[in-house]
């Protein structure tokens, strides 16, 4: 499942999975909800049930500790106050470019544009073979077959944005529909817009079962990423219940944004989606990815991020398997800084290929 | 924290400081030898490398520094507020112009990280230099009628573990009031109130106004006993502050002291768990736990105690200790050789008591003082670690069932400088606070200072205010 990143770690064994009931008071505080005894080898299990009723997912959602916003956004700019320097900038942005989901979202993409950046993502620095692949493309679905082509041969994922990205406002059968259509031209994993009216207007367990099904029309091969748009969803709370419930429904990854509308991602809300994907492996023995993406366009921001995932959920989400940058002008930030790490001087906008 | 993704080190460069080989005492407006000549050696604690040597202070150079202050007091409290406050700001500029300097040396003389020098220490100082000087034209609205007067020359005695801080802590509102200072400097960091004597001077501001004395214990104890002096201000151990009540009383000094503390940072289960675990490490170990109002009592309701002993085990496993000067660098050293044995005396008197110790794997640097970051569970209030103020990295964890256990357990202490509340509920931090006998309480935040606020002590923990409105009090004659 791992790709361009390898060669950044070449010996690295899989993650291990520590042991569960960490965040045990979930488990407490729920299994008088819930009918599974409360020694449940895994709480997995527990947790599957909480998804049992309308009600009991409502609970469980509220029933999460609350965020103080204050508090949360002054760890976040702590951690941006992390000095990387020499030898720990350039593994940095070789993992950062490593982990960008090169994307282009544009009413006027065309095929050829998005070979010029399937193209791009494969060798993203020609000058320098050594430069890793990105991590995937992110198109839409009518573009996965051009992307899949474009990238063929090289351990470089295509992404398709899905369910009527980026408002997620369409009947259930037409965003699976969406979903299915880029499933079957080779993409290899889907990233869903979440329905935030249903959130805000309360109707969780819609938007659960519409992840569900989204995640069964994915079927095995294609990897799910759920967007909240953080933006729309406007609290911390909300941010982290989101979080969980996208978790329970199955989601591989959790997704910040669209970046298509006024707030994206920031370190304040990825440092809060990294703190749910730490504690539901503690609990549930299930590692989920995050994906921060919008608003991202400079190297010193994408180590600042790096630094909140080597700091909030650990080295094992180091990885591109587990964490993505949804961005594309970052991409020709990290190219330059790479140069001038490995030259000493800045080169210019003119050294790195535009797309 | 072996790590894959290892910070590279991050030096802030100590270039930018140029301490000399040796320093005086600054009195009326000039650097001078002590009058028997006496010398110490200031060292920094990362590394024990003397730093400078310095004029110690004795006897005839707080009599000779108090007749200075005593001759600038005159021009000086009849300057117009506006007058004053014109140097308070150029200090407070002046400040700001040297902060990366001033924020170097004091890492270097106190041991302390260049992350908290940087974004703490030196931002409120300036800020505290800036807010006193907005008041130095409006003392007649301050509330204590119109045309308060100031009391006379201060000797202000200020500790170690925040130089510069209570350094502006207590010359900002003098000076603003009108009074003129004779301050001594803790014996291991007197570097930053030697600069402060340059930025005087840079300044402008006129001879014998600022005098600053190096020295030792028994230099402190002359300036409080001095008969001229008018007002008593002083920031350190109870012992100390006991002392100097006795010494004070039946004269007609005003006094303030600002001692020690042993606060109760309480989390409710309804609190932000991932919020509240940070407010404990920053409770306890900003400044590696060497301050007055550190939460050095985690009182945890017990539903929840496991839970959150597991977050703040993992998390204070990512502190980083070593270098001051790293830009990354979490724990820095304890100041001096004498706290490091005292905390470790304590601590080994916890163990002895039957506490549980843990401390995350962290390889402490050869040279230096250092003192890994601790936590004692099984702790009762019968305890050593639960009652004696030990100013170190070390937290003592307590449980309690219901909120009026968490109050009396807060308040079952000598002191009374700090608490803190954690919970997602508005009611209950009203609630509680209100029933906490403490100076200051936090709620869902820990160890936030800012100029406008009043800080002091109940019961050991002092009396007097000092910040804000309430600041002003003390160097009035009011």
């Amino acid at each position: 499942m791992k790709n361009s990143a390898d060669h950044l770690f070449p010996d690295r064994p899989p993650p291990p999975i520590p042991p569960h009931g960490v965040y045990s008071r979930y488990a407490r505080r729920y299994a008088r909800l819930v009918t599974m005894p409360t020694n449940a080898p895994a709480a997995a299990h527990a947790l599957k049930d909480v998804a049992a009723s309308d009600s009991t997912l409502r609970r469980f959602l509220h029933g999460l500790p609350g965020v103080d916003a204050v508090g949360l956004e002054a760890r976040a700019a702590s951690l941006g106050t992390r000095s990387i320097k020499t030898t720990a900038k350039a593994y940095a942005i070789d993992l950062a470019i490593s982990m960008v989901d090169l994307t282009t979202l544009e009413g006027a993409d065309t095929p050829g544009k998005v070979r010029a950046l399937g193209a791009k993502a494969v060798r993203p620095d020609p000058t320098d073979r050594s430069t890793p692949s990105t991590a995937a493309v992110c198109v839409y679905p009518d573009m996965v077959a051009t992307a899949k082509e474009a990238v063929a041969g090289s351990s470089v994922k295509v992404a398709s944005v899905a369910t009527a990205f980026p408002a997620g406002r369409a009947a259930l059968s037409v965003k699976l529909a969406d979903v299915r259509d880029a499933v079957a031209a080779g993409a290899d994993e889907i990233d869903m817009v979440i329905d935030r009216g249903a959130f805000l207007a309360g109707n969780y367990m819609k938007v659960y079962d519409e992840i569900t099904a989204v995640k069964e029309a994915c079927g095995t091969t294609a990897r799910l990423k759920v967007i909240f748009e953080t933006g729309e969803l406007s609290t911390y709370d909300n941010i982290r219940r989101a979080s969980w419930l996208g978790m329970l429904a199955g989601a591989d990854f959790i997704k910040t944004s669209t970046g298509k509308v006024a707030v994206n991602a920031t370190p304040a809300n990825t440092l809060l989606m990294l703190e749910a994907v730490r504690d539901f492996r503690a609990q549930t023995g299930i590692q989920v990815g995050v994906k921060p993406a919008g608003g991202i366009r400079t190297s010193k921001d994408a180590v600042k991020f790096l630094v909140l995932v080597n700091e909030t959920a650990g080295e094992d989400w180091l990885d591109n398997h587990w964490f993505r940058f949804g961005a594309s002008s970052l991409l020709n930030d990290l190219l330059m800084q790479r140069q001038k790490l490995a030259t000493g001087r800045y080169s210019g906008p003119d050294y790195v290929t535009v797309d | 924290m072996a790590s894959v993704f290892a910070y590279a080190p991050a030096p802030e460069s100590r270039s930018i400081v140029d301490i000399a080989p040796s320093y005086g005492l600054f009195i009326d407006g000039e650097f001078t030898d002590a009058a028997d000549g006496k010398v110490f050696k200031t060292v920094s604690p990362s590394s024990e490398e003397v730093l400078s040597e310095i004029a110690q202070a004795g006897e005839a150079d707080v009599d000779r520094a108090v007749k200075a202050a005593r001759k600038a007091f005159e021009k000086w409290s009849a300057l117009p507020g506006s007058e004053r406050a014109k140097y308070l700001f150029r200090i407070a500029r002046i400040i700001q112009e040297r902060s990366r300097e001033l924020a170097v040396l004091e890492t270097l003389d106190n041991g302390k990280p260049i992350r908290e020098t940087r974004d703490a220490d030196l931002p409120l100082v300036a800020a505290h230099f800036f807010y006193y000087a907005g008041w130095a034209d409006k003392l007649d609205h301050a509330g204590y009628g119109a045309n308060p007067r100031p009391l006379g020359v201060a000797g202000q005695v200020i500790p170690w573990n925040f130089p510069l801080l209570m350094l502006a802590w207590k010359i900002a509102p003098a000076l603003a009031t009108g009074n003129t200072v004779v301050l001594k400097p803790a014996e291991t960091t007197p570097l930053s109130a030697l600069f402060f004597a340059d930025i005087c001077r840079q300044a402008g501001l006129p001879k014998g106004v600022v005098n600053i004395l190096p020295g030792y214990g028994d230099a402190g104890a002359a300036l409080v006993a001095h008969p001229d002096v008018n007002k008593v201000a002083f920031t350190g151990s109870t012992a100390v502050g006991k002392e100097i009540a006795r010494t004070v009383a039946g004269t007609r000094k005003k006094v303030t002291l600002e001692l020690g503390g042993k606060g109760a940072n309480i989390v409710f289960d309804d609190a932000p768990i991932d919020q509240a675990v940070e407010g404990i490490v920053n409770g306890i170990f900003f400044n590696q736990g060497q301050v007055c109002c550190a939460g050095s009592r985690l009182l945890v309701q017990e539903s929840i105690h496991d839970e959150l002993l597991d977050s703040l085990k993992r998390r204070l496993s990512t502190l980083r200790l070593g270098d001051p000067l790293d830009k990354n660098t979490d724990i820095g050293a304890i100041n001096s050789e004498e706290q490091l044995s005292r905390i470790t005396s304590l601590v080994e008197r916890g163990e002895a008591e039957g506490a549980e110790r843990w401390s995350p794997a962290c390889d402490l640097p050869e040279s230096g003082y250092w003192f890994a970051p601790t936590l004692f569970t099984n702790v009762t209030q019968a305890h050593t670690v639960a009652r004696d103020e030990i100013f170190g990295p070390v937290l003592s964890v307590l449980t309690f069932r219901t909120p009026d256990e968490a109050v009396a357990k807060a308040n079952n202490t000598p002191y009374g400088l700090s608490a803190g509340i954690w919970t997602e509920k508005g009611s209950r931090i009203l609630a509680v606070a209100n029933k906490l006998r403490a100076g200051v309480v936090w709620s869902n935040t820990f160890n936030k200072f800012d100029p406008t606020s009043p800080f002091g002590g109940y019961k050991e923990s002092g009396f007097g205010r000092e910040g804000g409105r309430h600041g002003l009090e003390a160097y009035l004659d009011v």
